[in-house]
């Protein structure tokens, strides 16, 4: 049985959520708080976006999406060019090849697992950049930057979840 | 038995394409990393169009965020109101005897630059932009404003807000640009301290407050000096305030900027004339000329 064309249109569109919603997430993070003390770190959204979507949706989020989300993220952030790209990546080919160990446990295994990488990753990010640059410069609003991610995690799981749930349940 | 082979054989090939695709991305990456090392120009181009493409998406998305901000410093300026009052009254004093001092001075200027003959500075010209993108990465202090070479931005140009010097322009497009704020690790600048005349470089290391490397002479700097821009370099007209030594411990000065990061809204990019702090290319002869008389 051939779907109609609206049918195929709708899954079509509710498919590009994934996407949309990191891309999203990377923008949110790019507009100015005006918060003292919060101007020179942001959680790192768009990391938990390609993080979740590897583990439950990795069709949607493949990884040319991941790299070219860290590509965008570099040319926004100011990064040079393909730090984060190379990261993202690497974190959404991780988390894809372990899915399987991810489904059906709880809530704090997928916590505890994104804390692993979001420090693999963070560290990573650190070393490519002083590398890049040929400086070494400050790792504390790294590891404030960190923190401040893993508390946001169960959060913006969350809110992904309900989104997943809201369009992506039967497609 | 043989279908579910063939199944078999083709979950093979396309694991086999995944994993392949997977690794010339990695590779694609690492090339994106020693080409943008190598400062191609190409590079630049291609981040400068894609951040123009990005930025009316984050000029829509940074305005709601502004009208909560604005909303917020009301209710907290509405708190204080009558200690404000005050202090605006006493401060306004203050400042209509430095009123009358400076017009004697500027009258006095005036007919001195006449009897010299002193060739004029060149009147700026400036653009006004809105901060749109502030991605707070732990690996560099820089913005996106919402102006660019079609506004009459260029490389190198200062950025100001109000009468002090927050940073310097790093990246062109054709409707946005990039600011490169003075506590970024890339930022080098020349100032001097105003009192002592003593020239230095002013250099970011992606900490609040920026270090003052090179002093000439041996003199001490002491906590509470201003700290301005030099006319070293001819980067940027000599004497824009740019903040306060705040600490000198174990011989390491550090300055506190006048301006905050998360203060920042509007900027004031200006075109001196001059090569900026980032002679690559020089800048054509300012066509914005909106700069008259400083207000009476």
């Amino acid at each position: 049985m051939k779907a109609s064309i609206w049918v195929r249109m709708d899954t079509w569109v509710r498919h590009l959520v994934p996407i949309s919603v990191t891309l999203f997430l990377l923008l949110l993070t790019a507009v100015p708080t005006y918060l003292p003390g919060f101007a020179s770190v942001s959680p790192l959204l768009p990391l938990m976006g390609v993080y979740y979507w590897a583990i439950y949706r990795p069709d949607l989020l493949p990884a040319w999406a991941a790299f070219l989300v860290g590509g965008l993220y570099d040319i926004i952030a100011g990064t040079p060019l393909g730090v984060n790209a190379l990261v993202l990546l690497l974190v959404q080919g991780i988390a894809a090849s372990q899915r399987r160990f991810f489904l059906g446990k709880s809530f704090a295994v997928a916590w505890w697992a994104f804390g692993l990488l979001a420090a693999g990753s963070s560290g990573l990010t650190w070393v490519l950049v002083v590398i890049l640059t040929g400086q070494v410069m400050d790792a504390s609003p790294v590891i404030f930057e960190y923190l401040l991610t893993m508390g946001l995690f169960p959060l913006l799981t969350w809110v992904l979840a309900r989104t997943q749930m809201a369009f992506l349940k039967d497609v | 038995m043989k279908q579910s082979g063939a199944v078999g054989r083709l979950a093979t090939l396309r694991l086999l394409a995944q994993r392949s695709a997977f690794v010339s991305l990695i590779l694609a990456a690492v090339a994106l990393m020693i080409v943008g090392k190598a400062d191609i120009v190409l590079i630049e181009r291609a981040r400068t169009m894609v951040a123009d493409a990005l930025s009316p998406i984050l000029d829509a998305m940074s305005r709601p965020a502004a009208t909560v901000a604005e909303v917020m410093e009301n209710v907290r300026e509405l708190a204080s109101l009558r200690a404000e009052n005050a202090r605006l009254k006493a401060e306004n004093q203050r400042l209509q005897h430095w009123q009358t001092a400076a017009r004697r001075m500027e009258a006095e200027n005036v007919v001195l630059h006449e009897q010299l003959n002193v060739v004029p500075d060149p009147e700026p010209g400036f653009v006004t932009a809105r901060i749109v993108g502030d991605l707070g990465s732990a690996f560099g202090h820089s913005m996106m404003l919402n102006a660019g070479a079609r506004d009459g931005v260029r490389k190198g140009q200062a950025v100001l807000t109000g009468e002090a010097l927050v940073g310097y322009i790093a990246e062109v497009g054709e409707r946005s640009s990039r600011l490169l704020l003075l506590t970024d690790i890339n930022a080098k600048l020349p100032v001097m301290v105003e009192s002592s005349r003593m020239r230095a470089i002013l250099s970011g290391d992606n900490k609040e407050r920026p270090k003052l490397n090179y002093l000439t002479g041996n003199t001490s700097v002491a906590v509470g000096e201003r700290v301005v821009t030099s006319a070293s370099g001819a980067a940027f007209p000599p004497g824009l305030p740019i903040g306060m030594v705040a600490s000198t411990t174990d011989g390491i000065i550090r300055v506190e900027p006048f301006v905050h990061r998360h203060e920042l809204e509007f900027v004031t990019i200006v075109d001196y004339g001059l090569g900026g702090i980032m002679p690559f290319e020089k800048p054509p002869t300012p066509d914005r000329r909106h700069r008259g008389q400083p207000a009476e």
